[in-house]
């Protein structure tokens, strides 16, 4: 097989993982996208390593060590985005600017946006008190 | 490798690569311009399924089946669990995308122009040899276990680490704010 076949596969599979990077609004979505840019790489490994028929197969080794840390990954990412969920009320990457330097025009919108959600979190807090109490 | 390699006459395994990896693109790109978040993420198990079956076309048949098994089965299970769990809308939502989405557009394309054009011209005289398999479990368990096995004890740290943290993130914490 021509190499040009994965190596070309591989590199469109990361760029439309880029793509979904800096386009998706949703936390979850974007770790999605990240899982696509990491087959890209492993694609790439695999069909470099099956090219060079690598006496210790690094390639192929590497690419179990890529899956099991794209399953880290994916365990840690969705923990925070599930804590962020639970006290901000969204899972909106563009919405987390708290350390944001903000202009005085802004500040006042986040500001009032920023009090929605305190009024939501109290809502939550009010559940988890209750379950903690059954 | 030499003779009897063409552009113009590809191999039965070409082809075979070709189609499929319309589907996994195809698949992929679907995935990051759904607007259901639940279909975007039946999107993906298309695009790494599709990926296991190149694998195999690559005789990397232990590496294939081990992504069906962590990627199909567990990833992208957490990742619908996390969709539900945040309370993903089940039908379309406008707001899965952000404002800056032409430049994501112009950037992607400008990077995968650019990759493409480097790849096709670095590698035009190569090929792959997929006579001889290279890649069933027996050949690489033994070098996993006995090349790699000092980054495979740390990759099994790593994990217990990652676990544990997942456990510390989300756990309920008493006298929350």
């Amino acid at each position: 097989m021509h190499l040009v076949y994965p190596a070309v596969l591989s590199a469109l599979l990361f760029c439309t993982g880029l793509y979904g990077v800096l386009a998706r609004r949703n936390a979850i979505l974007l770790l999605m996208s990240v899982e696509l840019m990491l087959a890209a790489v492993s694609l790439n490994l695999v069909a470099f390593d099956v090219w060079l028929r690598d006496e210790v197969h690094s390639g192929q080794v590497f690419t179990l060590f890529l899956i099991a840390l794209a399953a880290a990954e994916i365990g840690i990412g969705l923990a925070i985005v599930l804590l962020v969920y639970r006290q901000r009320g969204t899972s909106a990457v563009d919405r987390l600017t708290e350390l944001r330097e903000r202009d005085g025009e802004e500040a006042a919108d986040d500001d009032r946006e920023r009090d929605g959600d305190r009024e939501r979190d109290d809502a939550g807090n009010g559940n988890r008190e209750e379950n903690t109490v059954t | 490798m030499t003779g009897g390699n063409a552009y113009l006459s590809p191999s039965g395994q070409e082809i075979v690569f070709v189609l499929v990896g319309l589907v996994v693109l195809g698949g992929a790109v679907l995935c990051v311009t759904s607007r259901q978040l639940v279909h975007a993420a039946l999107w993906l198990v298309v695009a790494l399924g599709g990926l296991a079956v190149q694998y195999l076309l690559l005789t990397a048949e232990f590496v294939a089946w081990v992504q069906v098994l962590i990627y199909l089965g567990s990833v992208v299970v957490l990742l619908l669990f996390g969709l539900m769990l945040t309370k993903a809308p089940i039908g379309p939502s406008p707001d899965a995308d952000s404002r800056n989405r032409p430049v994501a557009f112009v950037v992607a394309l400008a990077a995968a122009a650019t990759l493409v054009t480097l790849v096709v011209d670095a590698f035009r005289t190569a090929w792959i040899d997929l006579d001889t398999p290279h890649g069933e479990s027996g050949p690489i368990g033994s070098s996993l276990f006995r090349v790699w096995v000092l980054p495979f004890e740390a990759l099994s740290v790593l994990l217990l680490a990652a676990l544990i943290g997942a456990i510390v993130v989300s756990r309920k914490r008493d006298g929350e704010s």
